[in-house]
């Protein structure tokens, strides 16, 4: 039961178990898709851009895995008298901070903290948004006017202020020394909880220009229920640009949480990260600028990955923009 | 156009509501008692303590205390802080030095930005465009506090150009600097915006007739190009005018500038929920004018957008 398969047509036709005539639409699964997200791939491989941060991206990954992988050094094995600021030598490229810490260890150590916060809190966002705004976009009516202006009332307030007063709100959970999912946990709870309204506008956008395509009222006319539209139909075509800026927003949270940890209502500072160690570079910029220069392009580097991943991804999934 | 502002403003007053009573509720629904909190350690009668709480309205139930903080706030009555001072004393005292901040800073941005993005988005591809991207993209990932420790560093301490620090004297000349890395980070996203929008308009039909009826180049990228590229940027400044507010609290803590951000860090730290709620909201109330202020700019900037409908 093939029918003659053209780029993209199984996108636009339903699936057989709510195709009453059975399957006399359906398309072979088994010919190469050729939807948006495949066309997305394939131009999203050829790109140079997307191939350096994601190999960087990935990398950092492995760094967050496994750090002892990179370094033998313990990060906090400190030796204040005889190593406090100095230079690098042999096994210690990156010399010691103050405190005789070694300050590759503690770079490679670091970055679980910040990258954990920044996944966790993308991954929130996107789900609080992503949930809120396809309802609120696909049902409209009281629902969307309710939505919407909870969403406003949180976009009023800047995230960065915002989280520093939920974190102030938070700090009682954590207790006097926490482990650490208890450290980490306080920091994407606020962030997440005023990173949201960005992605729900976005998701609401993007749900309203979906729902009134010609492939919905198909789905429709063949007895869809709305509420299979909306998760089979239009929340998949719909992800695209709530996609492209939750990869931007990764970079945004590592650096908001670094900006939270320099104010000191953070991460605690016994938990290795790079806004911490930044923190704490900030007294000797004058005698050491490496102590501050390492944690700093660690951590701009893993913010710029994540910026370019979302320009790359972007690129791809806008025709308009590809054919330039 | 008066309709459409009268609208706008009832429009505003749920959300500023909504957004005093989620701040209100994040820092007086908290748990522990600041009363206690402020004597730390020290034996306290239990009569004081009570006449404390009465005095902040910490004895009435939650709802209560928010509504005799709006009706407060109405006739700009924030009480007292921790240290016996008026609230709003202690803003309209502190609120100037960070409106010129902000003002150097949104100035910084936008001018340079949008001129930069314009020069950018006309030879994209070229030497500058590919110069100022990277800029842009490092502006974007370091962290704001990181940039303040290197300018004042360099500039303040190792090159000797500005003072390193602000403190009482609060002049154009010693502002520069923190207002710089203040804007930098909306900078390089109105460069960004700029460039975009500039080499998408660049190929619009319109400008290329322009061109075809033999305008100047200059007229047509002034006149037909950037009339038309402005209207994202825009959008972008004037919610920005609110974030550079919020980015002030790290700036002024950084070139110790006594302004309201550093006011409210103070509050914060010192666990002063009446502060922390009238700054706040001041905060809020700023940003929710500035987005009215670019919803009127953008009839300016597009004769299409009419508000009387």
């Amino acid at each position: 039961m093939t029918s003659e398969h053209r780029p993209g047509q199984e996108r636009f036709v339903a699936p057989l178990e709510e195709t009453p005539l059975k399957a006399v639409d359906s398309v072979d699964t088994s010919s190469p898709p050729t939807s948006m997200w495949s066309d997305a791939w394939r131009s999203l491989r050829r790109n140079p851009l997307f191939l350096v941060s994601a190999a960087l991206i990935l990398f950092l990954i492995l760094v967050v895995a496994f750090p002892s992988l990179f370094t033998d050094e313990n990060p906090r094995r400190c030796l204040l008298s005889e190593n406090s600021l100095g230079a690098p030598r042999a096994g210690h490229p990156f010399g010691f901070d103050q405190q005789g810490c070694d300050v590759f260890a503690r770079v490679v150590y670091g970055a679980r903290a910040s990258v954990t916060v920044g996944i966790l809190t993308t991954l929130f966002v996107v789900v609080i948004g992503g949930i809120l705004g396809a309802l609120a976009g696909f049902y409209g009516g009281l629902l969307d006017a309710i939505l919407s202006r909870v969403t406003d009332v949180f976009f009023a307030i800047p995230l960065v202020l915002a989280a520093i007063v939920g974190l102030q709100m938070l700090k009682n959970i954590r207790g006097d020394s926490p482990g650490f999912v208890l450290s980490v946990l306080p920091v994407i709870l606020a962030l997440a909880a005023f990173g949201w309204p960005q992605v729900m506008r976005i998701m609401r956008g993007a749900v309203l220009t979906v729902k009134n395509m010609e492939y919905i009222d198909a789905a429709t006319s063949i007895g869809a229920t709305r509420r299979r539209n909306l998760v089979r139909h239009v929340v998949p075509n719909a992800l695209a640009p709530v996609i492209v800026v939750a990869t931007v927003s990764l970079g945004i949270f590592i650096v908001a949480e670094s900006t939270l940890s320099y104010l000191g209502l953070g991460l605690p500072s016994r938990v290795m990260s790079w806004g911490n160690d930044i923190a704490q570079a900030q007294n000797v910029v004058g005698t050491a600028p490496r102590v501050l220069f390492y944690p700093a392009s660690a951590l701009a580097l893993t913010v710029l990955s994540f910026i370019l991943l979302g320009d790359a991804v972007r690129d791809a999934l806008d025709p308009k923009a590809r054919k330039r | 156009m008066w309709w459409y502002i009268g609208r706008r403003v009832l429009q505003m007053v749920p959300v500023i509501l909504g957004a005093t009573l989620l701040i209100y509720g994040m820092v007086f629904l908290q748990p522990g008692d600041p009363v206690r909190a402020l004597f730390g350690d020290k034996p306290v009668s239990p009569s004081v303590v009570e006449q404390i709480r009465a005095d902040y309205n910490l004895d009435k139930p939650f709802i209560v205390q928010w509504l005799l903080f709006l009706k407060g706030a109405l006739t700009l009555d924030f009480g007292v802080n921790f240290s016996q001072e008026q609230i709003s004393q202690v803003i309209t005292d502190a609120m100037p030095v960070t409106f010129r901040l902000a003002l150097m800073a949104f100035a910084f941005e936008a001018v340079l930005g949008i001129i930069f993005g314009t020069i950018s988005g006309l030879r994209k591809g070229k030497f500058f465009d590919s110069a100022m991207l990277v800029v842009s993209l490092l502006l974007i990932a370091v962290p704001i506090f990181v940039l303040g420790f290197v300018a004042q560093f360099v500039f303040g301490i190792k090159l000797g150009w500005v003072p390193p620090t602000v403190g009482g004297d609060v002049s154009f000349q010693r502002l520069l600097l923190p207002a710089m890395v203040l804007g930098s980070v909306s900078f390089a996203y109105v460069l960004r915006l700029t460039r975009t929008s500039v080499a998408e308009n660049l190929s619009a039909d319109h400008v290329r007739t322009a061109t075809a009826k033999g305008l100047k180049r200059g007229q047509v990228v002034t006149r037909h190009v950037l009339r038309n590229s402005l209207i994202p940027v825009v959008t972008f400044l004037g919610a920005d005018f609110g974030a550079l507010m919020a980015g002030a609290l790290v700036t002024e803590g950084i070139f110790n500038v006594p302004g309201i951000g550093n006011e409210l860090y103070q509050s914060i730290r010192g666990g002063d929920g009446a502060s922390v709620v009238a700054i706040v909201t001041f905060m809020v109330l700023v940003y929710a004018v500035a987005s009215l202020l670019v919803d009127l700019l953008y009839a300016a900037l597009d004769p299409r957008i009419r508000y009387d409908k």
